[in-house]
């Protein structure tokens, strides 16, 4: 589904991803963990097309389609959903609004009739009940005064909606409480099936609990140095990143 | 029923051909003096004492300078070159075809979904009879009057007012805007041709929103178009000028007039979305707009100014609030959008002169491209007003970094007891939120009219409903290609 190789990337002319490859396929959960700065963020963005974000050399494609010849919005269409680490406020235009014009995008890029106004409202609602956050926030801004939590769920609730076959969370368990945690668990699991992938981006272990990934990578310093399964999460929990990237702990 | 489907039924339905006056004769020839205000008031076999207000007018505006301002910049107009007595305009001046009208004005039309026979009026093609069919119908304008009549409403033209009800035109024309209040307003009150008269009796709620759109001889009010609406005591009224659709107008200067009058307790509501054509992108054949519009409000009474400002190449206009009544309430929703080469400075006064009286102003300004939007508002607190309270929000929008805003809060106040609070944000369309909008799908363009639409949101809900949705698609197409 995901095939990338040998990615070089700049971001503003500095060069931040360094030869990674990764592979993911359909069904898999993937899960990548590495230093502050060590380019986990950068990594989503490329794959999303976010301008300013550079692919210098190598590979990076999805289901055999080469993404950099796609905009944002089309690999959106495609499929691929990020979750933003810092997601943004979009003040006056309600979450319903946007959903909406979202849904309809998306939708009718991959042939779907858009939702009914009914149909509509009542995937949002249960959407909204699946990550706990209350109905009023249809109807607020996007992400307007949300706390940083709310935010949070908020794009857990539009990846539920929009059905991506490829999502990537980037760390999108910072500032969840525990039971926050949980709920949003809960809703990216509902979302696991043959057909769809994950790529989550993490610093913690305890998200790998409630979603139990099938690889675990270690990115340091732009490339992939390790891969592991689940008990590598652990061992990194245990020891750190110093044995793996050569650096003191 | 929309007015556009109110037009298409219409237009549909088959026009008879017949009216149609001799133009050319109608038309005067460039120049202004005394001859030329005698000649247009004998035209309009109007009574001495208008002739005399008229004349009056043209003496104070003879003595005027040549108004300047620091933010708008065009050349100067030459007054020897208008003609003051062109409406009907020029037929064969007119383009000849669809063909003959700017494409972009076209494409606009056509996101619109304008069907053609509207589109040939709006453009102003040389097609009497399509004009005659929409405006001098007589269903469309009777079915309106006969309910407006049972409800005790005048609602008519103002040369028809000054004939039909003298008394009320003779006692406020003039006494919102003084003849000599400014440059343009002085040459309107000598020169104007046509436009509004409403007036609502005590006590009653009219029963629909008026809407210029339905006035007969719609076409006929020209580039000084003078507006007058009296609400009388405890009387409501919700009053909508212009069109989403841009009109294009062979006469590049406009200088209207609007008076609004709340007698006690009276609550008057002046909706515009003005759309003139704004000139190509090097702002060439844009109309110049400058606008005088105030209102006064008697004890207890309320004026509600909301506006949609997206054409004209220059627009200089402040609607204004003289709050003269004890616990009168003033208000001001603007949205301004600038692009290409288009300049607007616009604002609004509010005068607190009576005891407990408020005023709300909430101002959203966006530009893009090379384009300039200037906010400039006034609060005066007389010394009378006590415990007046005035509350300003005025935002600015930029979209790129060749545009520019600015705001201009003057504050006076001569009363320790008034509250006047004042907030101003300037804000860019993030790279940031655009990215989110693309990430869930939208295309840039999109994303950009999405945000933009959110950023003017507390504007757009005080327009009447219908009014709001076509505001909102005005937006969006003004800002196609304004990203990139
Ligand atoms: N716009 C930018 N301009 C310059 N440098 C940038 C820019 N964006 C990212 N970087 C740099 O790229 C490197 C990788 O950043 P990235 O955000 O991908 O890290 P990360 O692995 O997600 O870190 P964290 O765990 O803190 O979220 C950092 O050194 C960062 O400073
Ligand atoms: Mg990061």
């Amino acid at each position: 589904m995901l095939d990338i190789q040998n990615l070089h990337a700049t971001v503003e002319e500095k060069d931040i991803l360094k030869g990674l490859t990764l592979k993911v396929n359909p069904g898999e959960v993937h899960a990548i963990m590495g230093p502050n700065g060590s380019g986990k963020s950068t990594l989503t963005n490329v794959i999303a097309g976010r301008e300013g974000y550079e692919v210098k050399e190598g590979q990076l494609n999805f289901e055999g389609q080469d993404l950099t010849e796609l905009s944002p919005e089309e690999r959106a269409r495609a499929g691929i959903f990020l979750a933003f680490q810092y997601p943004v406020e979009i003040p006056g235009v309600s979450n319903m609004e946007f959903l909406r014009a979202s849904l309809e995008e998306v939708r009718a890029a991959q042939g779907k009739e858009p939702y009914d106004a009914v149909t509509l409202l009542r995937k949002t609602r249960e959407a909204c009940q699946q990550v706990d956050l209350d109905q009023a926030f249809l109807k607020r801004g996007v992400n307007e005064g949300f706390s940083g939590g709310e935010k949070k769920r908020n794009e857990i609730m539009q990846m539920l909606l929009l059905e991506p076959k490829l999502a990537l969370l980037d760390e999108t368990d910072s500032g969840l409480d525990i039971d926050a945690l949980q709920v949003v668990a809960k809703g990216v699991n509902s979302l696991r099936s043959p057909d769809r992938a994950i790529v989550l981006v993490t610093h913690y272990q305890r998200l790998l609990d409630f979603i139990v990934p099938d690889f675990v990578h270690v990115l340091s310093n732009g490339r992939i140095v390790k891969t592991g399964g689940k008990e590598l999460a652990l061992e990194l929990e245990e020891k750190g990143y110093g044995w793996i990237t050569g650096e003191e702990a | 029923m929309s007015p556009n489907a109110e037009i298409n039924k219409l237009l549909e339905s088959g026009y008879e051909a017949g009216f149609v006056t001799d133009i050319e004769s109608d038309t005067l020839p460039p120049g202004l003096n005394e001859e030329v205000i005698r000649t247009i008031s004998k035209r309009k076999n109007e009574p001495e004492w208008l002739l005399e207000w008229r004349l009056a007018a043209y003496r104070r505006w003879l003595e005027m300078d040549y108004p300047e301002w620091a933010h708008l910049d065009y050349p100067e107009v030459d007054f020897n070159k208008v003609s003051y007595f062109s409406a009907p305009k020029s037929m064969k001046d007119r383009p000849k075809s669809l063909d003959e009208v700017d494409p972009e004005l076209l494409r606009t039309y056509e996101k619109l979904g304008i069907p053609l026979h509207e589109q040939e009026m709006l453009a102003g093609v040389q097609n009497p009879v399509a004009v005659d069919a929409v405006f001098d119908s007589v269903s469309v304008g009777t079915t309106f009057r006969k309910q407006l009549e049972e409800a005790g409403v005048i609602f008519c033209s103002i040369s028809e007012a000054v004939h039909s009800h003298p008394e009320l035109v003779k006692k406020y024309l003039g006494s919102v805007v003084p003849q000599g209040d400014n440059f343009y307003a002085a040459l309107n009150s000598a020169v104007f041709s046509d436009g509004s008269f409403v007036y609502i009796p005590k006590g009653v709620r009219c029963p629909m929103e008026l809407s210029t759109y339905f006035r007969i001889n719609e076409q006929n009010t020209g580039q000084f178009e003078r507006t007058l609406i009296i609400a009388d005591e405890g009387s409501h009224v919700s009053y909508l000028e212009g069109c989403t659709a841009p009109m294009r107008d062979e006469n590049q200067l406009h200088a209207a007039v609007v008076e609004l009058v709340a007698l006690p307790g009276a609550n008057i509501k002046y909706s515009t979305v003005q759309n003139w054509y704004p000139g190509d992108e090097e702002g060439r054949g844009g109309i110049y707009n400058f606008v005088t519009k105030r209102g006064v409000c008697f004890d207890n009474a309320k004026i509600s100014w909301t506006q949609v400002e997206t054409g004209s190449a220059i627009t200089w206009k402040y609607p204004s609030v003289i709050l003269r009544g004890d616990n009168s309430i003033g208000e001001f929703y603007s949205v301004a959008l600038t692009r290409h080469k288009q300049q607007a400075d616009t604002g609004t006064k509010m005068i607190h002169l009576g005891k407990n009286t408020k005023s709300t102003i909430v101002s959203k300004g966006i530009s893009a491209s090379k384009s300039s939007n200037v906010y400039r508002g006034l609060v005066r607190i007389g010394p009378g007003a006590e415990n007046a309270r005035n509350f300003t929000q005025c935002d600015s929008m930029l979209i790129g970094d060749t545009c520019a805003a600015h705001t201009f809060p003057y504050i006076e106040s001569r009363n320790p007891t008034a509250v006047i609070e004042h907030e101003a944000t300037t804000s860019k369309v993030s790279e940031d939120q655009l990215f989110l909008c693309q990430s869930r799908g939208l295309d840039p363009e999109k994303a950009v009219s999405m945000i933009v639409n959110g950023f003017c949101k507390e504007v757009f809900q005080e327009l009447p409903m219908e009014f709001a949705v076509e505001a909102r698609a005005l937006l969006e197409i003004s800002l196609e290609g304004a990203v990139g």
